[in-house]
């Protein structure tokens, strides 16, 4: 069960304000990205199914222990399926609500997002956070992956106040079957990379006549 | 926790890889084989066996010693969609500065090279390097025509660069705010403060014994000195790294500190690293570089003059010309924020197979490099034990020293670290100096950039050290920096110009560092 990168549309980032953007001198201090999935099917309405809502699924993630200071400032983050607090069985769009609330930083937002699938119904997101300007302090997630079945519409989700650590229930035999899959996949990357041994002679056939230095 | 599971696996498999090519994996894999002729070996149960003999003979705590290397010198395995590039450096604006600076040392390089017609490399005709051979054991004999020759770059130079470091997503005002530091590093990296340093330094408290306090001639030796000393013997005769590093934060006995060094820093002179480095004075012999005039300056410049380290000229030569030439240094640059300067051999300019890297390990010296070597001197006398301790020492801790990054050991970090520590515990100090236009990073750089080499008295030096390898952080030296000028605090609240407060500060070698780092961190009133 290798991993497959679901193809994934991230919409531009969109701050929230009270007031007008231009005018008011603060800077937003969040922001919301929406993600949708061009592969998902498009939604039926069938009497029988649950209308879709927002479930939030990532609750104040921290991304920079201290938002004043670069610590974990271009880093890159991923998020696994064992974090999330739902289901991420049936889903259709993605939304990141993000936070700053130091007023040091011009911008803030995340890079390069994204969003893995494993297996047809197994949902390993990997969200690829990468190095951006300062990222922002907290994560309220809410969205999974694509269904294939049935689309389900999310409600919004209520942003938290309180940083908290994520707590994880029991996992299940199946998650961490693919979790140990993950594992072995790295460790076999890593493994099959070549060494790369350093001979010792810094000339070129006994000839270390050169010209001058070079830079770009 | 399922994800810490897999990233144990990942830094297990890294270190594996990286030991596979190792000479000690060499030596695991022959002594196993011939293990199988001892008698306690049984085929039924023969890697219990096996690995029991390991634990028994002490290979086990050899390959317990790599490992523990591996850890503290190697970052851990970052995320597979990270560049290299992020490894060396996280901070894009980081790595585009210290891109600039690198290139301004190589124009500087090159055009020292054209104006003085001197090429950057050169092979020795066969009687210059019989002649070369023969005084050996003597460089400092000779008195080449240095005139010509100026350091590529002295730390003021590198201290301008630092305080024009800037993210450009920050806001950087003109107006002074809360915003802009009032020191010159601006950019926000993250430091500890004294409650975390406390934390951190824990060994150095006040109820812990301190070689450097509690083995002064007033202190009966049986209250801690003696206990401490036979700690050390038991460490060593342990060989057990870990341990060792653990045991030298409360300082080395004189007599121990060469051993525990080299068990720390997991150095063993075996038989192929002494091969190794006259391997590498070969190369000197052979070649001569532009780079080595620049170390000859230096040496001349500034170990000769110095009262404690004239003695060791010949030493510094012998470590440094061969330093030049270690291509194995080029492995640092993989967690090093700096990049090695690049070069082609003569007329084929552009080809990919004729590239090389100037001069082989890829560092350039700067005016005051030697100072690094000096100290160690006084622990090693045979040069390639010598050589590899310093190789060690700067592929670990020195090349932060002289290189943009947002590494909490970096230099840019140490500056910002002695500057809030000041500012936050000394803050009339600070007032002040920084009113007479005397801003006290102007004269605590040249130290910390020289990691107090030359400005210490060399025993003091040495426990200074002792700290830096037992903490694996240069973090201490901000924090020296910042208790020297808290003891000098009184003069320096007088002086009304840059000049003279670098008057009060410019002679440190009456000063014992354990003591003062003691007050500093926890006795002082806050």
């Amino acid at each position: 069960m290798s991993r497959v990168s679901v193809p994934c549309h991230v919409k531009g980032t969109v701050a929230l304000q009270v007031g007008d953007v231009r005018t008011s001198q603060g800077r937003p201090g969040v922001l919301v990205i929406d993600v949708t999935f061009p592969s998902v099917a498009p939604f039926e309405h069938t009497s029988t199914h649950t209308p879709a809502k927002w479930v939030t699924c990532l609750r104040d993630y921290c991304l920079m222990p201290d938002p004043h200071s670069e610590e974990g400032a271009q880093e890159y983050v991923s998020l696994f399926k064992h974090q999330m607090l739902c289901d991420m069985g049936k889903v259709l769009e993605l939304r990141l609500i993000l936070r700053q609330p130091s007023p040091l930083w011009l911008s803030f937002t995340v890079e390069e997002l994204q969003i893995y699938q494993q297996g047809p119904k197994d949902l390993g997101i990997w969200f690829q956070v990468s190095p951006t300007l300062p990222a922002s302090g907290q994560y309220a997630f809410a969205l999974q992956s694509p269904s294939m079945t049935f689309p389900k519409w999310l409600s919004h989700p209520v942003p938290c106040e309180q940083p908290a650590p994520l707590l994880e229930g029991l996992p299940d035999p199946s998650r961490v079957s693919s979790e140990v899959q993950q594992m072995w996949a790295l460790t076999e990357m890593i493994r099959a990379s070549h060494t790369s041994t350093r001979i010792g002679r810094f000339d070129v056939d006994g000839c270390y006549d050169l010209n001058l230095l070079s830079y770009t | 926790m399922l994800q810490e599971e897999s990233d144990l696996a990942l830094i297990i498999a890294q270190i594996v890889q990286k030991l596979k090519g190792s000479n000690l994996y060499a030596q695991l894999e022959r002594q196993a084989w011939a293990s199988l002729q001892r008698p306690e070996i049984k085929l039924e149960s023969l890697k219990e066996d096996i690995k029991e003999f390991f634990k028994i003979s002490g290979w086990e705590k050899k390959l317990q010693n790599a490992v523990y290397s591996e850890l503290n010198v190697f970052p851990l395995p970052s995320h597979p969609a990270a560049p290299p590039e992020h490894l060396k450096e996280p901070l894009v604006y980081m790595r585009k500065a210290q891109g600039s600076w690198e290139k301004r040392i190589l124009k500087s390089l090159n055009s020292m090279c054209t104006e003085l017609s001197i090429p950057l490399a050169r092979k020795r005709p066969v009687g210059e390097q019989k002649e070369l051979l023969n005084k050996w054991n003597e460089m400092g004999t000779d008195e080449p025509d240095l005139s010509l020759f100026r350091p590529v770059y002295a730390p003021k130079d590198f201290l301008e660069v630092l305080i024009n470091l800037r993210n450009p997503n920050y806001e950087n005002g003109d107006s002074h705010s809360f915003r802009t530091h009032l020191g010159l590093i601006q950019v926000p990296l993250k430091v500890k403060d004294i409650p975390e340093l406390k934390e951190f330094f824990v060994e150095l408290g006040l109820t812990a014994g301190q070689l450097g306090i509690d083995d002064s001639t007033q202190v009966p030796p049986e209250l801690f000195e003696n206990e401490h000393v036979r700690i050390g013997q038991k460490v060593l005769s342990e060989q057990d790294s870990a341990a060792a590093q653990q045991y030298i934060r409360q300082g080395s006995p004189t007599a121990l500190r060469a051993e525990l060094w080299a068990l720390i820093l997991n150095i063993s002179s075996q038989p192929e690293d002494i091969l190794y480095y006259e391997q590498l004075k070969t190369n000197v012999i052979q070649h001569d570089l532009l780079v080595d005039s620049l170390i000859y300056k230096d040496v001349k410049l500034t170990a000769s003059n110095d009262d404690y380290y004239f003695v060791f000229e010949d030493y510094l030569y012998q470590v440094l010309l061969c330093f030049s030439r270690d291509t194995s240094v080029l492995g640092h640059f993989a967690y090093n924020s700096a990049s090695p300067p690049k070069s082609y051999i003569r007329g084929k300019l552009g080809l990919e197979e004729y590239a090389v890297f100037y001069p082989p390990n890829g560092v350039i010296p700067f005016h005051g490099f030697s100072m690094y070597v000096a100290p160690l001197c006084f622990l090693y006398h045979e040069p390639s034990k010598l050589y590899q301790i310093f190789r060690e020492m700067y592929v670990r801790f020195f090349f932060r020293l002289h290189s943009i990054s947002s590494h909490p050991s970096g230099i840019v970090s140490l500056c910002l670290l002695f500057e809030t520590l000041l500012q936050t515990y000394l803050p009339q100090l600070f007032y002040h100096l920084r009113e007479i236009g005397a801003q006290p990073l102007r004269i605590s750089f040249k130290w910390m950039v020289r990691a107090f080499s030359g400005y210490l008295a060399t025993d003091q030096l040495l426990l200074l050290w002792d700290r830096i390898l037992g903490y694996n952080s240069l973090e201490i030296l901000a924090v020296l920096a910042a208790a020297v000028f808290a003891f000098r605090a009184v003069n320096l609240m007088e002086v009304t110009s840059l000049a003279a407060a670098e008057a009060v500060l410019a002679d440190l070698s009456t000063l014992k560092v354990m003591p003062l780092l003691q007050i500093f961190l926890f006795a002082t009133v806050t």
